[in-house]
């Protein structure tokens, strides 16, 4: 491990970004990138948490064909609530809003983003976000799904309205959020940075932005209305007054299939970022991740019909949102395959990240072509709202998001926190998660294939030893996520000095001191040279990079 | 090994359900194509990135170094467009036949034997041709194409049998269709599976196919008024309430209901004047109040006037009624409602005889308030032949219609009895 401090290049060592200010206020004020980057950090785990409290209630639940622990409007209540906190409170925000916001100006060689008051508000936002949205919850929570489908949201008894609002805000945040990655990727690229030379992980976090911005007020539109619909019976989606039920699952979907692409570009740039750094190689082909990346932003927005197989859409539609649906599948097969090629003649570290790339992959090209048998129409009507599909998105959004979002925790915590986790407890942790993931979501593909519907209180008792299974999965998911927790927390005081740049990469944001200074470089980097050549040595790169 | 035993494992070690439908077994095996295909890709990829890892792993090579150029070499691009293209060729030929096979489930062959189905929170109802009705379990022939005309009462449910692998869902305000053919006889579970409400994973009901001799017999019978016990909760209908010897419609019912409990010794249903308003024509009318103003005859207010004559006497009649609450029951009521709904074109002393009039259908209690055109009834039979448009790709009622059916807080007065008069 090299770990030449930068100060041979710097003039004077700076304080770096934690210790540069300190007290509560200097946290809730600061305008550091950084420091709202570690703030999401906190909020978006603390989500995950919930939500995660929130899945193994289901699963105990669902122990027993009857009554285990809850009765059943507690349970639908319970799996909206998990719905909802998971994506909008975790998924969405987690990787953008954590790494994104950490990792995307030092690639850029910035010293901030491009609006720092705009993302503090986005934190903001979110907080508030996060507490309406939970407050809803208490007061009453809703039953619909995450999904809000129509007229039922319209007359259930549950409250729909606080968590909607919470929903909104959330949206509100996103889209500053966005905003701030598009106009910083626009104006802040450093010195030479040219749009073929600017790193996967900010490519990727620039076509998840234009996504966000794109899509999010579409769901403010959908859930607005929901909202208004429900509490002043105004029918725009209610048939008995002259609305349409389906025209909302129109709308809906044209936001959520986009999301589905939000949480998931993210996740493929920690990967495109990783598996060039740890193999020390450059990709295979950059073009193809940068179009491929595109590719997904722009067919994501024309796929959402494939929602609709079964409701009644036309079956000239059905043909076409079937076949634009598998041009995602193929632009994520081109990413899949450049990393695999990338991996060829590298010289690949073998630590927790790569192993959380392994898993991510297996999981994501499983769950991915799921996805694409799923499009294929006439085995979508017996899939539809099953199991099979909860199996299936779930492999994408955990076994794809959040295995990125945790690789992403590893390989970069040492530039976060300057220090080194425990890398056999992140071993084990990585391969249970990975375990424990398998035991959870497999059987449910099975019962899918059975026919268990999905949101099922009770269920027919020969669906009993497959849920059994899959409960057993999901404890050990949730133990797994503990143990990588705990190693994480650990390491933040007491782990070993990791050094600036343990990975020995050639990108702009490890090439300042680990954890960087509060202004991320002490001069402005500039890029005369391609951060994924690896045959130029680390030092030749810092030179030309941090020259004065 | 003949490709019979390997489907038949395949199938098992998928935890496919018996293939009970005539599609069922060409989906399986798209199924066992595509899923095959995912399994032996995504294991292929896995074992190609292992192979690398462990091929190409760290081996004390110093990386803060350059590494060898001819390490930094890219793909071809050539080799990334074959590899789009041959999945993308994979995925099509997926599509070709998937999209083959969801039009073939989807377009329903002609004379098909028909079925109308209703969900409401949270049970099944099924009306057939002849009249019959059941809930909570359907009867249909073997090797016979059934269709499915298929409603909600209140919000989205999903009409999915498993054993079929086929899956519908059910919309107010709309029709959708579902047809299937089952071969031989058996038992089949129906599952709801769009999230409905608290009750929704009870809203199960049983779907028997009969064979062709068993089938007729239960038409024979005529006990599929009957209702079956199912784990949904049981809702009593008028037709298990007045347990009809023979189905009926509710107009007919509602004569007599009329006679029964002697309506008709003071109304009239041919316009003649007599002791109490005739019914003709009476529906929709403004009605003069003893006492000055004037209120509209819909549902609510012949309701009223049953219970509480008093309470809104129509000008120029004897305060001679008496209240009829607690001595109709509600669907004794609703078919006095239908039976007055449907003599509302009677006018005067035009009619000589009685002669009931075609029942018309009006929509259930949907249009309180408003005088409406006979409008899209629930269950209505569907135009048949060749040219007549399927109601599943109208999307909304025609033009005209009101939208239907009523949802919160409206007598469900149901027209399950309907059907049965206009086929006769």
């Amino acid at each position: 491990m090299s770990a030449e401090p930068a100060t041979e290049v710097v003039a004077a060592p700076l304080p770096n970004y934690l210790e540069a200010e300190s007290g509560v206020a200097s946290w809730l004020n600061t305008r550091d990138h950084k420091r709202i980057a570690l703030l999401f950090y906190v909020s978006v785990l603390s989500m995950f948490a919930l939500g995660g409290v929130f899945a193994l209630a289901l699963r105990t639940e669902l122990l027993t064909p009857e009554r285990t622990v809850m009765d059943a409007m507690t349970y639908n209540r319970m799996f909206t609530l998990h719905g909802v906190t998971m994506v909008w409170l975790f998924l969405i925000p987690s990787i953008p809003t954590v790494f994104g916001n950490f990792i995307l100006p030092m690639q850029l060689g910035a010293r901030d983003l491009a609006f720092p008051k705009l993302n503090l508000i986005s934190w903001y936002l979110y907080v508030l976000g996060a507490i309406v949205t939970i407050a809803g919850m208490f007061a009453g929570g809703t039953d619909t799904g995450w999904t809000f489908y129509t007229p039922y949201s319209d007359s259930t008894p549950t409250r729909v309205v606080p968590v909607v609002i919470g929903i909104f805000i959330l949206g509100i945040s996103s889209i500053f959020t966005g905003l701030n990655f598009i106009i910083s990727v626009h104006t802040l690229r450093a010195r030479g940075m040219k749009w073929s030379t600017m790193p996967l992980f900010t490519w990727a976090i620039y076509g998840t932005s234009i996504m966000l911005v794109l899509a999010t007020p579409v769901l403010g539109m959908a859930l607005a209305l929901v909202g208004l619909d429900h509490a002043l019976a105004l029918g725009i989606f209610d048939p008995s007054v002259g609305g349409d039920p389906v025209l909302f699952q129109h709308i809906f979907w044209f936001y959520s299939h986009p999301a589905v692409y939000i949480m998931i570009l993210p996740a493929m740039g920690v990967i495109s970022e990783m598996v060039p750094t740890l193999s020390h190689r450059r990709p295979a082909s950059y073009t193809a991740i940068v179009v491929s990346t595109i590719g997904i932003a722009v067919v994501g927005f024309l796929t959402w019909g494939h929602h609709l197989f079964t409701a009644g859409i036309s079956e000239l539609d059905a043909g076409f949102f079937g076949v634009l649906s598998m041009f995602v599948a193929v632009f994520s097969a081109i990413k899949v395959f450049t990393w695999t090629l990338t991996l060829r003649r590298g010289s690949i570290l073998i630590t927790t990240p790569i192993l959380y790339f392994f898993s991510f992959l297996f999981l994501f090209v499983f769950g991915g072509m799921t996805g694409v048998a799923l499009a294929t129409q006439s085995l979508d009507i017996h899939w539809q709202d099953t199991y099979f599909i909860v199996a299936h998105f779930h492999f994408i959004m955990v076994g794809g998001s959040v295995t990125a979002f945790l690789g992403a925790a590893h390989y970069w915590f040492p530039k976060m926190f300057g220090r080194m986790y425990n890398e056999r407890v992140g071993t084990v942790g990585a391969i249970a998660v990975f375990m424990g993931f398998c035991l959870t979501f497999i059987p449910q593909f099975l019962l899918g294939n059975l026919g268990m519907p999905r949101r099922y209180y009770s269920y027919p008792a020969h669906f009993q030893w497959l849920h059994v299974l899959s409960t057993g999965g999901a404890f050990l998911l949730g133990g797994a996520l503990l143990l990588t927790l705990t190693n994480l927390l650990f390491a933040l005081k007491w782990g070993p000095r990791a050094g600036d740049n343990p990975w020995a990469s050639r990108s702009f944001e490890w090439l300042t001191t680990s954890p960087p200074p509060k202004h991320n470089f002490a001069t402005t980097p500039r890029l005369d040279y391609d951060p994924y050549d690896y045959s130029l040595s680390e030092e030749e790169c810092r030179a030309r990079a941090l020259a004065r | 090994m003949n490709p019979a035993t390997v489907t038949n494992w395949l199938r098992t070690m998928l935890f496919l359900p018996p293939e009970s439908s005539s599609v069922a077994a060409s989906i399986d095996h798209l199924h066992m194509f595509v899923i095959l295909t995912t399994m032996i890709g995504s294991a292929g990829i896995g074992l190609m990135a292992l192979l690398f890892i462990l091929r190409y792993r760290h081996r004390g090579e110093d990386l803060a170094a350059g590494r060898a150029p001819e390490t930094q070499k890219t793909t071809p691009a050539w080799v990334e467009w074959g590899i789009a293209g041959g999945l993308f060729s994979l995925f099509f030929a997926w599509w070709v036949i998937g999209f083959g096979q969801y039009v073939r489930v989807r377009v329903a062959p002609e004379d098909t034997y028909d079925v109308y189905v209703t969900g409401k929170q949270w049970m099944w109802k099924f009306a057939y041709p002849d009249g019959h009705h059941s809930i909570s379990r359907i009867y249909v022939p073997a090797g016979r194409p059934v269709k499915l005309i298929l409603t909600s009462r209140d919000v989205i449910h999903s009409f999915f049998v498993p054993d079929f692998r086929l899956k519908q869902d059910v919309i107010p305000g709309r029709y959708t269709t579902l047809w299937f053919e089952a071969p031989s006889p058996g038992h089949h579970e129906i599952l709801c599976a769009e999230y409905c409400g608290a009750n929704h994973s009870t809203m199960r009901a049983e779907l028997v196919v009969l064979g062709p001799t068993d089938f007729a017999r239960w038409l024979q019978r005529g006990d599929g008024s009957t209702t079956t016990p199912s784990p949904a909760r049981q809702e009593p209908t008028i037709a298990t309430e007045l347990g009809p010897s023979q189905p009926m419609s509710l107009v007919r019912l509602g004569e007599a209901v009329a006679a029964q409990q002697g309506c008709l010794r003071c109304h009239t249903l041919d316009g003649s004047p007599h002791i109490g308003p005739t019914w003709a024509g009476l529906y929709g009318a403004k009605i003069p109040l003893q006492g000055g103003g004037e209120l509209t005859a819909d549902e609510a207010y012949l309701t009223e006037s049953m219970m509480d004559p008093l309470a809104h006497h129509h000008a120029g009649f004897q305060t001679v009624m008496p209240s009829y609450l607690g001595r109709l029951r509600p669907p004794e009521v609703a078919a006095l409602l239908a039976l007055i709904k449907s003599l509302r074109e009677v006018r005067g002393q035009d009619v000589r005889e009685l002669s009931l009039p075609p029942p018309e259908v009006t929509p259930p209690a949907g249009a309180i308030g408003q005088p409406t055109q006979p409008s899209l009834p629930l269950l209505q039979p569907i135009p048949r032949g060749p040219d007549a448009p399927l109601p599943a790709t109208q999307g909304l009622p025609p033009p005209g219609a009101q939208p239907w059916p009523p949802m919160r807080g409206r007598v469900d007065v149901g027209a399950d009895g309907v059907q049965g008069d206009e086929k006769r």
